[in-house]
């Protein structure tokens, strides 16, 4: 078999960015959260919210330590695998990711060391300001990197002088009307996942009967805010749906796995796309207008389907047909819980209902999974193009690769991360699995740039700083 | 137009600030991989802790201001490299977990402690052989890349790595010397006279083969013989550091060794201008449109790159001082 460094590139590009998504789509819920815990101690006095600030930021401290390193290896990527997208795209997509790579080091170089080492140091109010910072940096980072993916999905704001892609109008390119409805959709994406973390990691202390009043406050608060934002969330899912079906026809096909021209268009609920005769088996379908209905708005509502679409043009369709139903299946999990766990709540029955709570501990993933798999439907759906309509992913790989190399590299990658992953998610477990305790342990380290410190030692570290005395 | 050189000038500096800054602590890690008492090296770790991801920023900034600025660069530099470049990248994940897991378990200790001392001789090798394959002039038609995967892979190339290795490992030993005390100190001390004569041995040999081969960079410095004033201070540093080490005045090697590392980088830079990729690629030829320098320019320029600046300061000042009297965390 030959290796084929367009598909390997693609498959490492997949890996490497999975696995840095679900850390920033984690800390900025987490930053929020925090920010918000502080905020309450401060206005009530009450302990329980320190012990929730305390607990949190070590889980905080280690997923942000993954994150940073697993974003130096995205900065490269671009050069290093699509250099023909990075020198066409230079221009437009290098200072959207540069300003991102700026704003998360302002952040780790500022009011993250405050944050993570600084409560002792500086006055209560200055400490929630930095709590504050902290969670608008990660708003902001997510900001450029929303705007460099909607610019991809939705190329504006250029012009082609001589072959080459020249910004012109930055307005146009960092807010246009495709980014306003993609960002939110991500920012709520990321609270959701944090607040189902929350969610579980309450359930699981109330499931084995300790840390119960810090266990109440995280249900109380992670309950609430998923119970009102899922509604807002499916909203603006919807709204993202017109932006696809407005300037991606090809990838709402695929997502509907809609084979041929409809007017008014049925709706494939389920069912296997079988791509080579261009039809779908065991299909369960809702007949038209629901399809119109969904995409449209609109009883009436001419939808358009892959036949229509050249077949060069087309993406693969089974990964964003299934990516996105998986999708809207895991927020109908947060719907649930968080719906019913609140009508449990009310009616004084949550703490004694153990299979909700057993519900309740299995959905953390439900957000990282929805997260992922949002993502593999926007990006798998953009397909064949890197940048919609203007640069195809075959054109933009480095022309110089060879299967081999990229073979390397990516079982380079994948073995690295397996261990570092492995470890790091050990970590992330302990601390989950120990809980708030009263010893709120802050190591003085460093700085901001080595967040990891402020998770508190090993066991065995006590050993070695005597040794080293 | 200015603003192509404001950005030339920026990415030059960022490239000195990261070879000097990363360039000892990576030093101190291959060092690490020669100490054998758990006492010392938990002392080198705490040498180089407050500092190490800081200095790695200057790495990403370079990154970022090249994919921005110089997108061509980027695009040319970084396929060249490919496998050299994902070693680093891998490396410095390594390196930056072992340091903080190194803390957390007695029995995996030792498998962190080679990914440390593997990772910061892979990045180090990495870097000296990616110059010495610049200076043999990567193959670019059209402003792409277009020679083969294993290219870099010369002899020239690879004694530059070692270079770099022995440079890193030298500026390394300058900062163990100044940061730390006793024993250890005495150990540094004793290296670094090895440590001197290996890299001028190395840059001997590059030269002369340089010499031998007839380099393009010769050519420039036969047509502007000024540029030899970089090289002679270069080589006045390597004097004051030798003087350095026979006074044992501690803060001298470390503060000899950057100047000649410094003075050799615009030495390189000189004979590079106003080219990028030597010699193919301009300056001019590689930067991003205006609209794309003035919108960088206004966050980037004027905010962020005083920001690290300041930032990096803060830091040392901070952390100044011999490590067992800070003894912030490790020591």
């Amino acid at each position: 078999m030959d290796l084929d460094p367009l598909i390997l590139s693609r498959i490492q590009f997949g890996f490497t960015i999975s696995w840095h998504i679900i850390f920033p789509a984690f800390t900025i819920g987490l930053a929020a959260w925090l920010a918000t815990m502080e905020g309450m101690w401060l206005a009530t006095g009450n302990p329980v919210y320190r012990r929730l600030f305390d607990f949190w930021i070590k889980i905080f401290a280690v997923s942000f330590g993954m994150g940073v390193v697993t974003g130096i290896v995205m900065a490269f990527q671009f050069g290093t695998n699509w250099s023909v997208l990075a020198e066409k795209t230079g221009p437009i997509q290098g200072p959207l990711l540069g300003y991102e790579t700026f704003t998360a080091f302002l952040l780790e170089a500022t009011f993250l060391g405050i944050m993570l080492v600084g409560r002792d140091r500086v006055s209560p109010r200055l400490y929630f300001f930095a709590c504050c910072m902290v969670s608008l940096g990660t708003l902001f980072s997510s900001f450029w990197i929303m705007a460099n993916n909607s610019w991809m999905q939705v190329p504006v704001g250029h012009q082609i002088v001589d072959g080459k892609i020249v910004p012109s109008d930055w307005g146009a390119i960092i807010a246009g009307p495709v980014f306003l409805v993609r960002w939110p959709h991500m920012l709520l994406a990321a609270f959701l996942t944090t607040s189902m973390c929350v969610i579980a990691t309450g359930a699981w202390y109330l499931l084995r009967g300790i840390h119960r009043s810090e266990a109440r406050g995280m249900m109380h608060w992670g309950m609430g805010l998923a119970a009102v934002l899922i509604p807002v969330q499916l909203f603006i899912g919807h709204l993202n749906g017109k932006y696809v079906v407005h300037h991606q026809p090809s990838k709402i096909a695929a997502i509907e796995a809609r084979w041929h021209d409809e007017k008014p268009a049925s709706e494939v609920l389920l069912a296997w796309p079988d791509e080579e005769n261009r039809r779908n088996l065991f299909a369960i379908t809702l007949p038209p207008p629901f399809g119109s209905l969904i995409d449209s708005d609109s009883l009436s509502a001419a939808e358009v389907g892959l036949d229509s679409i050249p077949r060069e043009d087309w993406p693969p369709v089974a990964i964003p047909f299934f990516a996105f139903r998986i999708m809207v299946g895991m927020g109908l999990i947060m719907l649930a819980v968080s719906w019913f766990g609140n009508w449990l709540r009310f009616r004084g029955r949550l703490e004694t209902t153990r299979w909700f709570l057993w519900c309740a501990f299995l959905a953390f993933p439900s957000g990282f999974i929805a997260v992922l798999s949002g993502w593999v439907t926007a990006e798998v759906g953009r397909q064949p193009w890197v940048v919609f309509g203007l640069l195809r992913t075959g054109n933009a790989v480095t022309p110089t690769l060879t299967g081999p190399q990229v073979l390397a590299t990516l079982l380079g990658y994948v073995v690295v991360y397996a261990f570092i992953y492995a470890f790091g998610a050990l970590y992330i477990y302990r601390l989950l699995h120990e809980g708030p305790t009263e010893a709120g342990v802050r190591h003085a380290p460093a700085t901001g740039n080595r967040p990891m410190m402020a998770a508190g030692p090993a066991e065995t570290a006590t050993g070695t700083a005597a040794a080293a005395e | 137009m200015w603003l192509v050189y404001f950005w030339a000038a920026v990415i030059a500096f960022a490239i000195l600030m990261y070879v000097v800054l990363d360039g000892y602590d990576l030093g101190v890690g291959i060092l690490f991989g020669t100490m054998t008492d758990e006492r010392h090296r938990a002392t080198m770790m705490g040498a180089i802790a407050p500092y190490w991801d800081g200095n790695e920023t200057w790495l990403v900034l370079t990154g970022a201001g090249l994919f921005a600025a110089f997108p061509m660069v980027y695009a040319i530099f970084l396929p060249a490299f490919y496998l050299p470049v994902a070693l680093m990248l891998l490396g410095i994940a390594f390196r930056g977990v072992a340091f903080e897991f190194r803390e957390r378990s007695t029995k995996m200790r030792p498998v962190w402690d080679q990914g440390f001392f593997l990772g910061s001789l892979v990045i180090a090798f990495v870097q000296g052989a990616a110059i010495g394959a610049m200076v043999q002039e990567l193959h670019v038609v059209d402003g792409r890349y277009a020679g083969g995967g294993f290219d870099w892979v010369t002899p020239f190339a690879i004694f530059c790595g070692i270079g770099a290795v022995l440079g890193y490992a030298l500026l390394g030993a300058g900062w163990l010397v100044l940061k730390t005390d006793g024993e250890l100190r005495d150990w540094a001390y004793l290296r670094l006279p090895w440590l001197l004569g290996g890299v001028v041995i190395v840059l001997i040999v590059v030269f002369v083969y340089a010499l031998a081969v007839g380099l393009h960079v010769f050519d420039r410095w036969a047509s502007h013989p000024l540029l030899l004033i970089l090289p002679f201070l270069a080589a006045l540093a390597v004097v004051g550091l030798a003087h350095g080490i026979r006074q044992r005045r501690d803060g001298q090697p470390f503060a000899m060794a950057t100047l000649a590392v410094a003075f050799s980088f615009l030495t390189l830079a000189a004979s590079f201008w106003p080219y990028m990729i030597p010699y193919t690629v301009t300056v001019e030829d590689a930067a991003s449109p205006p609209q794309t320098l003035e919108f960088f320019f206004w966050g980037g320029g004027l905010v962020v790159f005083p920001i690290v600046l300041i930032y990096t300061a803060a830091v040392f000042w901070i952390f100044r001082g011999k490590v067992g009297k800070v003894a912030p965390r490790y020591g």
